[in-house]
C-alpha cells in the first residue's frame, strides 16, 4: 500500500486569552467540517501534534492532498471557546525537525 | 517578480484613529504591502493626510478610495464628475439594477461591489459582465460575508459567488478581491485569503491575482491618470516648453 504523504503546519493563535486544546482542536474540527463536510474532514487525517497555550502556537498535521482544504478552513476561523480569534499559518513542512527549524529561522 | 499584496477595502472609519491604528498595523503585520479605507464623500482632506501617515508609519502605500451609494443613474454621474479627480479608487456599490448596469458602462468606475446577500437582488449577471468588460470596471468580493455568515446563509453566499465569479472569468473581467472588515481579528494574511477563494471557485494564480496584480492594476492605472503630464494611456508630457 502506497504511504500517504503528510504535511505538518506550524499555526499562530490571534487571539486574546489563549483557549485550552481541547477547544482549540473543536474549533479547527468545526471549521473544515462546516467547509468541507464530514466526508472531506474525514480525508484531510487531521491531528494535533502539540499545543503551546502560553505562547499561543500549535502543531497540526494533516494529508498532503488535503492540506489546502486545511488552510482555507483554518482561515474561517473567528472564535474559539466563544471568544474572537483567528489562526495563522506560519509555516508548512514535511517534517517536525523541518517545521521547528523553519519557526525559529 | 515578488508579489505586492492589497487589499483595498478595510471599512475603517477615518474619524476613528486608534482603530485605523490598529487596522492598518495588523494588514502591514499580515504581509499587505497596499491598503485603501473607505472614504465617504464627508471625509476631510485633512482625515485622508491623517490615514496617510499611519500607513507610512507602518510602511504600507495608501490608497485613498470611496464607495458610491447613488440613488440614481443621475445621482451617480454627478458623483463620478465631482469625484474621480479626488481618488485613486472609485467603488460603486450596486443596490439596484439600473445602479449596477450605468457603473458597468462608465470608465470612471473602478470596482463594482454587490453587497447584497439576498441572491434576487445581487445583480451580476452576463449581461452586466458584458457591459464591464466593454468599460474598466473590476468585479469585487469581500471575503467578509464568508467569515461571518453560518449554515444555510453561508452555502447560498458561496453559490452565488461561484457563478458570479464564473461569469466574471469568463468576461475576463479583473477580479479583485478584499477583505471588507472592520475589526483587525478578521483580517487574514494574503496567501490564507488566497486560498479562501478556493472555496468560491477562484484557484492557483487566478486566486494570487486577485490580491495581487489585479488591484495593483487599477490603482497604477489610476495613479497615472492623476498624475501631472497625463494625455491618453501610454501617452504624457514630459517636457514642456518652448525648447521642445
Amino acid at each position: 500500500m502506497k504511504r500517504l504523504k503528510r504535511r505538518y503546519l506550524g499555526l499562530q493563535l490571534d487571539v486574546e486569552k489563549a483557549p485550552g486544546e481541547r477547544d482549540f482542536m473543536d474549533a479547527v474540527w468545526t471549521s473544515v467540517t462546516r467547509i468541507y463536510g464530514e466526508y472531506g474532514a474525514s480525508l484531510t487525517s487531521l491531528a494535533l501534534i502539540s499545543y503551546d497555550s502560553e505562547g499561543r502556537t500549535g502543531v497540526i498535521r494533516s494529508n498532503l492532498a488535503a492540506v489546502e482544504n486545511v488552510r482555507a478552513a483554518l482561515a474561517t476561523i473567528t472564535s474559539i471557546g466563544g471568544k474572537a480569534a483567528a489562526v495563522h499559518v506560519l509555516a508548512v513542512s514535511g517534517t517536525i525537525k523541518a517545521l521547528r527549524q523553519n519557526l525559529e529561522s | 517578480m515578488k508579489r505586492v499584496f492589497s487589499d483595498l477595502h478595510l471599512q475603517a472609519n477615518s474619524k476613528d484613529k486608534p482603530l485605523t491604528q490598529k487596522l492598518v498595523s495588523k494588514a502591514a503585520e499580515l504581509g499587505y504591502k497596499m491598503v485603501a479605507t473607505q472614504l465617504t464623500l464627508e471625509t476631510k482632506f485633512e482625515e485622508i493626510r491623517e490615514v496617510k501617515a499611519i500607513c507610512a508609519d507602518v510602511g504600507l502605500d495608501f490608497v485613498s478610495r470611496v464607495d458610491l451609494r447613488p440613488g440614481s443613474q443621475e445621482e451617480l454621474l454627478y458623483l463620478l464628475r465631482r469625484l474621480r479627480r479626488r481618488f485613486e479608487v472609485i467603488c460603486v456599490v450596486c443596490e439596484t439594477k439600473e445602479i449596477a448596469r450605468q457603473a458597468a458602462k462608465d470608465r470612471r468606475v473602478d470596482l463594482l461591489n454587490f453587497p447584497l446577500l439576498d441572491y434576487r437582488r445581487r445583480f451580476f449577471d452576463r449581461a452586466e459582465a458584458e457591459l464591464a468588460s466593454a468599460g474598466a470596471a473590476g468585479f469585487e468580493v469581500d471575503v467578509k460575508p464568508i467569515l461571518v455568515l453560518e449554515g444555510a446563509a453561508r452555502v447560498r453566499f458561496l453559490s452565488c459567488l461561484r457563478r458570479e465569479v464564473a461569469i466574471a472569468q469568463e468576461f475576463r473581467l479583473p477580479i479583485v478581491v478584499s477583505s471588507g472588515v472592520s475589526e483587525p481579528v478578521l483580517l487574514r494574511k494574503p496567501r490564507e485569503v488566497a486560498l479562501l477563494s478556493s472555496i468560491f471557485g477562484l484557484t492557483g494564480d487566478a486566486a494570487l491575482n486577485a490580491i495581487s496584480r489585479n488591484p495593483v492594476k487599477v490603482v497604477g492605472r489610476n495613479r497615472e491618470k492623476l498624475g501631472t503630464g497625463f494625455v491618453a494611456p501610454g501617452i504624457r508630457i514630459i517636457k514642456q516648453g518652448e525648447d521642445c
